[in-house]
């Protein structure tokens, strides 16, 4: 056979792995990133609007830190994200694709509710605030459980697919939040819960640090440290890592998969039941079908990206949390459409996420004319 | 002189801060067999894929015939005309031979299949293969399939042919049929390049021999002038014992019993049957068998990991004057709460015997993590018999928490064995424990095993090395389709022998119950 000569030809860009990175370098990219992103979002602002990109970013930056209250409301929407996350890292480490995060949590805010409207002030009942809280905590962690736990009874006894199954589980938490918003409605007409004990408070978690949301923060704090200790430092968080890695390398070592199974997801849907029980009780004191606002979908994000780290995933929380807002103080302070401080958040998220790349690659770009011919 | 096939001047690649080869000249001939030699880690196959097109150079040129080639991917390698047959075969099952090899390849205009068969055909004639057009991938053996990767190769007029480890596989008779091929393309002036650990292999195939030791190239040797103690040492760059021992087994005794062991595959079909045999301490019992006829079942019925059939029985008797204890039907983690240490070294190191993205430290505890009774782990021990076993079996890391997935399989097969060792078992079980490594690795984990031996313990090895099988061993079972079809005196048995036991099944009554 007779072979074509070619040409010798180069390809004009090639990635290798990175094995280590110096600090200052994976500082310097990300610095790099934020500068990049700033800039270009500045470009687009510009170029739409005519606006002061400065006096945009500005306003970006006020949307969580212009006043304490706004900083304890991003506080409390980062608690809330990250409880979810939370929630979710054990059973994602695990390899088990718990996409249904957002019914668990609804779930568990509706036996929230369903304590706080039963024990509460419309029926006359009006239990110590104190019992309520209980109540409403063990109920919402029970039915947060309770909703995580069966999609794992499934797949350990029948290897059912659990992503479609919690998937599927979440639409039948939204159809069941509908249904009890119908039987709750109050006042009548109104097609809403309306604020559960308005008046008397019942249920409603107190202050914190003269804070409302204090204790939303507190509980978050305390379950990331206790997270992260349980998947470091246990037994149970070195079963749930093999598992994981390999079944076969799980059954190896003598691990019981079903066991591990069942007790990973009942932790993980009974932190997501808390998480509702944070949302009802601790902020929204009411409940309908969009309660928990696809946040079970974000979360999947913050555990995915922080690999399961959870102080890290404080940060990522803290980062999403913190472009929403901004997102929504521009829309309001510059009349810039919200489609278009949404593009300009985005843009930020992408280049940070995507600034990831470059400190695991080394892109090495060969031009042929800046080689000296041999 | 004619120009050489392939001249590779002062190549390198590194990855990262490893560097897989370092200023690497070499050349490859038509009308030759060129055996390429190294330890694992040593660059072989890096510099291979460089001629293939999976990688590409950091420095130095390719000349392929003379003229300088540039090779990007694959589909550049095909055009100067090398092929490589990987060591993982990349068919489709699904697919007949026929469909596998025109595969990817233009249709041209008017082409009809009755051409490219009798092209096929041509080729089988020329080369001494045979080839059954029709045939699915999935109902093909081990060396079918590598035929067929061969005749790709071929077909798309590949005069290079780069061959990685392709004897791993193989039974001696299928062998020999290999090596008649290529020496059918040798003599039609193809260039040949094959990489293999087996030395007695390399003397026997090939004319030249090219070694690389830690990504350089040591030197080129005629193969009429290498010995295999001449190849050891250039390869490790020391002297090394090409010995492997067999002591004496010191006083055995009965430690497992095996009795009508059946085992039914997911699919209904029967993958052990009636199988019996006894296995005592002190001795090393070798398992012999073409691949996938039952050997990993076995290991792993004993292990507690296989459903096994009714009436099944494994019975394990401890030393000094204990009960016997029947293990089936136990899991795991029962057989270890009843105070029996079986060991075992599974076949997929890192899919089921170690967890490779954690390091040695928390590998060490895979198998007794459990045993302390805090809700926490605890990592002081295993960290420190991690730091032992890196010492004692020399294993090379860059920490003892850099995650196993990293090492090369030599060492990665250090980790396994060091921690199945370190538990001080009664049974060990070990399951090709020397694929893929090289010769100085291998000699090592020879050495460990005998170690045990001498320690009372009861070793069973699965092997596909006949010959280290048959130096090794103080008595081999040979499996034949999921049965025992031959026990035999490792001390006199012959390699011929434990070929035809692998290959043709004894119909026979009654039971042989071994020893």
């Amino acid at each position: 056979m007779e072979h074509k000569s070619k040409a010798v030809r180069e390809p004009l860009i090639r990635l290798s792995r990175r094995d280590v990175i110096p600090l200052y370098q994976a500082i310097l990219i990300r610095a790099a990133a934020i500068l990049l992103a700033l800039l270009l979002g500045a470009i687009f602002i510009y170029s739409i609007s005519g606006l002061n990109p400065l006096s945009v970013y500005q306003s970006m930056f006020e949307g969580t830190f212009k006043t304490t209250r706004r900083m304890w409301d991003a506080l409390k929407d980062t608690a809330i994200l990250l409880m979810i996350g939370i929630a979710l890292a054990p059973a994602f480490k695990m390899r088990f694709w718990n996409i249904g995060a957002e019914g668990q949590v609804l779930f568990g805010c509706l036996a929230s509710a369903a304590v706080m409207i039963y024990g509460g002030e419309r029926f006359g009942v009006n239990l110590p605030s104190g019992v309520v809280i209980l109540l409403c905590l063990i109920a919402s962690v029970v039915a947060g459980a309770l909703w995580g736990v069966i999609p794992a009874l499934f797949k350990a006894k029948w290897k059912t697919n659990e992503t479609l199954f919690t998937l599927m589980m979440n639409y039948i938490a939204i159809q069941l939040a509908a249904y009890a918003v119908s039987v709750w409605e109050y006042p009548y007409g109104s097609n809403s819960v309306g604020v559960i004990n308005s008046g008397s408070h019942i249920g409603w978690l107190p202050t914190l640090f003269g804070q409302n949301y204090g204790f939303d923060v507190l509980i978050a704090v305390l379950c990331m440290v206790l997270m992260y200790v349980y998947l470091r430092y246990t037994k149970h968080g070195y079963e749930i890592s093999v598992v994981g890695e390999s079944e076969n390398t799980a059954r190896y070592a003598g691990i019981s998969i079903r066991k591990v199974f069942l007790r990973t997801m009942l932790i993980s849907g009974a932190v997501c039941g808390l998480a509702g029980f944070m949302i009802v009780n601790g902020t929204s004191h009411t409940v309908s079908s969009a309660v928990v606002d696809n946040r079970g979908f974000t979360a999947i994000i913050v555990a995915w990206l922080a690999k399961f780290n959870t102080f890290i995933m404080a940060a990522i929380a803290f980062l999403l949390v913190f472009l929403d807002k901004g997102a929504s103080q521009i829309a309001t302070d510059c009349q810039l459409n919200t489609h278009a401080s949404e593009i300009v958040s985005g843009i930020i998220l992408f280049f940070i996420i995507g600034c990831e790349f470059f400190v695991q690659y080394k892109v090495s770009v060969s031009l042929p004319f800046l080689k000296k011919k041999n | 002189m004619t120009t050489p096939a392939v001249q590779l001047e002062n190549i390198s690649k590194r990855f990262g801060s490893v560097i897989a080869n370092a200023h690497v000249t070499m050349d490859i001939r038509h009308g030759e067999i060129l055996s390429l030699l190294g330890e694992n880690g040593s660059g072989k196959t890096t510099l291979m894929n460089m001629l293939s097109g999976v990688y590409h150079p950091d420095e130095g040129t390719i000349l392929i015939n003379g003229e300088k080639a540039s090779i990007n991917a694959p589909k550049d390698a095909y055009q100067y005309g090398i092929g490589m047959v990987h060591q993982h075969f990349k068919l489709v099952d699904l697919f007949t031979a026929y469909e596998n090899i025109v595969l990817g390849l233009p249709v041209k205009k008017g082409e009809r299949k009755e051409q490219n068969e009798e092209k096929i055909r041509q080729i089988c004639e020329n080369y001494g293969f045979e080839i059954d057009l029709e045939k699915k991938v999935y109902d093909m053996t081990v060396s079918e399939k590598q035929t067929l990767e061969i005749m790709k190769v071929l077909y798309r007029g590949a005069d290079i042919l780069i061959l990685d480890e392709p004897t791993a596989v193989l039974t001696p008779q299928e062998t020999d049929r290999l090596f008649e091929v290529l020496r059918n393309m040798r003599a039609d002036g193809k260039a040949i390049v094959i990489i293999t650990h087996k030395l007695h292999e390399v003397l026997e195939i090939s004319d030249r021999v090219a070694i690389l030791r830690k990504g350089e190239f040591v030197g080129c040797i005629p193969t009429a002038e290498a010995t295999p103690q001449i190849l050891t040492e250039r390869m490790v760059g020391k002297k090394v014992e090409l010995q492997i021992e067999r002591p004496l087994p010191q006083s055995p005794e009965l430690r497992l019993r095996v009795r009508h062991l059946n085992v039914i595959s997911e699919y209904g079909l029967p993958v052990l049957h009636d199988v019996s045999f006894d296995v005592y301490s002190g001795e090393i019992l070798g398992i012999a068998g073409i691949s996938g006829c039952g050997q990993k079942e076995l290991l792993e019925s004993i292990a507690g990991l296989q459903k096994t059939e009714t009436g099944s029985e494994v019975t394990f008797f401890p030393a000094g004057n204990g009960t016997d204890t029947p293990l089936i039907g136990l899991s795991p983690r029962q057989i270890k709460k009843l105070g029996i240490s079986l060991s075992f070294v599974p076949e997929d190191r890192l899919g089921m015997g170690l967890v490779g993205s954690m390091g040695m430290v928390d590998n060490m505890m895979l198998k007794n993590y459990d045993e302390c009774s805090s809700f926490f782990t605890n990592r002081r021990t295993p960290r420190e018999l991690a730091e032992k076993v890196m010492i004692d079996l020399d294993i090379v890391t860059p920490g003892v928490f850099t995650p196993v997935r990293r090492l090369s399989g030599g060492n990665v097969q250090k980790v396994l064995v060091g921690r199945e060792i370190a538990s001080a078992p009664s049974v060990l079980m070990t399951a090709y424990a020397v694929r893929g490594l090289d010769i100085n690795t291998s000699y090592t984990i020879y050495h460990l095993l005998n170690e045990q031996k001498m320690k009372g313990v009861a070793v069973i090895y699965v092997g596909e090395d006949l010959d280290v099988l048959l130096a090794l061993s103080d008595r081999i079972l040979v499996l034949c389709e999921g049965q025992v079809n031959a026990v035999l005196d490792g001390r006199t048995a012959t390699k011929e022998q434990v070929g035809l036991y692998m290959t043709h099944l004894e119909r026979k009554d009654g039971n042989s119950h071994g020893a």
